[in-house]
């Protein structure tokens, strides 16, 4: 039985896939980039399909709003030699195709018409259901240890993350606003008391 | 949710709320004054220490399920969590020396050595797909960014993008294994997903997800285990990282990692005992062959000692692998603590193989190629003598703990009918002796490159020989411990 909401999925999953393909294959990293969006905005277009329209616009704000948007000024002010990065790609492709396919291959030899058995539509919430009352809930609730780890790591990743990248360099120029306010006459001018110049 | 509901979890709280304190306390601690932290950071442990025991003694080591059923606190749990305290502090001491005088002894080696330590204790009591990835991510996160704190070695740095990748790889298998497994099953939970696996019948939809789900599961296992063929990292990164990341890297770790494979095969899958049993057992002929044979080909300590990690985590899998025996698992808890007290054993000789590269190690130079160590015994007798114990106890010489695990490890296959896997384990063990004797010879009977004794603090050295020492007080009276393991896994 092919529904049309069974069609839309297939349509937004075959386009998912394709970019996602994209990304990994594009020579140029601001199309790469790009492309990573649409995976995105298609995966946020899948949720909604399944009626999780909180995930959907938060992945649609959070990574391709401010993400990806970032992602794509650091990619366009990097400086980077395309043909020395891709050296390596082409010799090794054969290769990671001929595995890739061969692992599809038996994955969906495995999984051959087995899948119906599976496939369940979501249930129809009620009308005044608010999916984001309800993973508010859950997350304060059913997986609030869970939420805690997920800070920790988010803690753990701004120490790592300064811990690799601050460094006090000599000669960098920065000013100390405290010194600054702290400055005192006596700190910066001296009085020299100079015999008189007598041919002036 | 009230105090009970939280209690199980005071030794994580105990560390989170240290670990943050210790972070806060370092940005006022200067440079020469950083003792204060690292006696913090020591103290920190000691006080989960305590927390653990008083849980211990509070729950008399019954099964509590708390948080929703995402965290679980039993025997198992707590021993190993109190193995990973002694090995971090151990870490600690040995590392100190050379931290310092590499200008690497800073407050962030600190706080990310505790906030590892965190994700390895809510993996080994996680009872849930979600809180075991979560602390395997914290672990690996803090790990990753360990390996690179040596910013101005490209080695370092090389090692740490290797590591970084392949692990986020790893990451994904094991995530893609257990959305497969959530598909079949419909929960997270580890001891949910055991009931619902037991009710399903061999020939349903529902299994042919789940042992497809397996295969993702083990080779995510495999990966953080570091057993062929998913262990291209561990040469690399033991070699690239400064010698006081790997110790740690080497250690606590691996008990976090056998925690992780005890509860999501034995606790979840069991029922599947057929199915990853021989995966398990193809991982483990492979890495005691690839491990061993690639071992004796080094010249660079580090390195070897890596591939040997990876035959001991083959051997290790030998005893998970010999639990179940066509679907009768009256033998199980004899291997699962064989495998148990392999993995604690194999924790305290890298602490002591690493400390040992530690301790000869100083400032401006790096202690790390084979002809490091000639002629030792005419530097320093005792010092040679603890290393020898070392290799004697990594290579299975009788009388020390490695023998005794190497052979409870075996008997439990041999128990379980698979003697042709030991068989196997024998010839390779025999193998890799070469190469622990190699080192021996070496430090006996070879003359030094120079005869300057060995230095080092003396808290280091009390610490070193106590560690060799264990092991072969470990390797003469296993009982203790090994009635430990056993309690620890019967409690499951």
């Amino acid at each position: 039985m092919v529904n049309f909401e069974t069609v839309v999925f297939y349509v937004f999953a075959a386009i998912l896939l394709g970019s996602a393909l994209r990304v990994i294959t594009a020579r140029n990293p601001v199309h790469a980039a790009l492309y990573l969006v649409l995976a995105f905005f298609t995966a946020a277009a899948i949720w909604l399909l399944l009626r999780a329209e909180f995930l959907a616009i938060t992945l649609v704000l959070v990574y391709v709003g401010a993400v990806m948007v970032l992602f794509l000024f650091v990619v366009m002010m990097l400086d980077i030699n395309l043909e020395r990065m891709r050296e390596g790609f082409w010799r090794t492709l054969p290769l990671g195709l001929a595995v890739g396919i061969l692992m599809a291959f038996e994955m969906a030899v495995v999984l051959y018409d087995r899948w119906q058995g599976l496939a369940r539509a979501p249930k129809v919430p009620a009308a005044d259901y608010s999916n984001t009352k309800e993973l508010g809930r859950l997350i304060y609730t059913e997986y609030a240890y869970a939420f805690e780890l997920a800070a920790v790591i988010l803690l753990v990743a701004i120490i790592a993350a300064i811990a690799l990248t601050l460094r006090r360099r000599k000669d960098s120029r920065s000013q100390d606003p405290s010194e600054q306010v702290k400055a005192r006459r006596a700190d910066r001018v001296r009085l020299v008391s100079m015999p008189a110049d007598k041919d002036g | 949710m009230n105090g009970n509901d939280i209690l199980p979890a005071l030794p994580e709280i105990v560390l989170l709320a240290g670990a943050c304190a210790l972070m806060i306390t370092d940005l006022f601690v200067k440079d020469e004054r950083r003792a204060v932290s690292f006696a913090l950071a020591q103290s920190v442990l000691l006080a989960c220490a305590a927390a653990t025991t008083f849980v211990l003694w509070g729950t008399g080591g019954r099964l509590v399920y708390t948080f929703h059923g995402l965290f679980v606190a039993d025997v198992l749990s707590h021993v190993l969590k109190l193995a990973a305290y002694v090995s971090v502090a151990a870490a600690l001491v040995y590392s100190r020396r050379y931290l310092l005088d590499r200008g690497l002894l800073k407050g962030e080696f600190l706080t990310l050595l505790l906030f590892s330590l965190l994700g390895m204790m809510v993996m080994m009591s996680a009872n849930s797909f979600l809180s075991l990835y979560l602390g395997l991510e914290l672990l690996s996160l803090c790990l990753y960014a360990m390996v690179a704190l040596n910013r101005d070695s490209a080695q370092s740095v090389e090692a740490a993008m290797k590591y970084f990748v392949l692990g986020a790889l790893a990451s994904g298998l094991l995530l893609y294994g257990m959305s497969m497994i959530y598909g079949a099953t419909g929960t997270l939970t580890i001891t949910e997903v055991a009931k619902q696996v037991a009710l399903l019948s061999r020939d349903s939809t529902q299994h042919t997800f789940l042992v497809f789900g397996l295969v993702f599961l083990v080779a995510g296992l495999a990966f953080k285990l570091g057993v062929v063929p998913f262990h291209m990292w561990i040469p690399d990164v033991y070699q690239g990282a400064p010698t006081a990341v790997t110790l740690v890297i080497g250690t606590a770790p691996k008990l976090a990692a056998f925690a992780m494979a005890i509860r999501l095969l034995v606790n979840g899958l069991l029922d599947l005992a057929a199915d990853w049993q021989q995966m398990l057992a193809i991982l483990a002929v492979l890495s005691m062959a690839i491990g061993n044979l690639a071992a004796i080909a080094q010249t660079n300590l580090k390195r070897m000692l890596a591939y040997s990690t990876i035959a001991h985590m083959g051997f290790m899998l030998l005893g998970l692998l010999s639990g179940v025996v066509g679907g009768n698992w009256l033998n199980a808890a004899d291997a699962y603590a064989a495998s148990m007290f392999y993995v604690v054993t194999y924790v305290a000789m890298s602490l002591g193989a690493f400390g040992m590269l530690l301790l000869l190690s100083s400032k401006g130079f790096e202690c790390e190629q084979l002809e490091d160590l000639k002629g030792l015994n005419r530097r320093s007798p005792w010092t040679a003598f603890i290393m020898l114990v070392l290799m004697f106890s990594l290579a299975g010489v009788p009388p020390t703990a490695g023998f005794y695990a190497k052979l409870s490890v075996l008997s439990a296959v041999v128990n379980a009918g698979q003697v042709w896997l030991a068989v196997v384990a024998v010839v390779f063990s025999l193998i890799g002796a070469f190469y622990y004797l190699r080192i021996v010879k070496l430090m006996y009977f070879d003359e030094p490159k120079d005869i300057t004794p060995v230095a080092g603090d003396t808290e280091f050295r009390v610490l070193l020989s106590a560690n060799g020492m264990a092991l072969l007080v470990f390797g003469i009276l296993p009982q203790p411990l090994m009635t430990l393991c056993f309690v620890a896994i019967k409690s499951l």
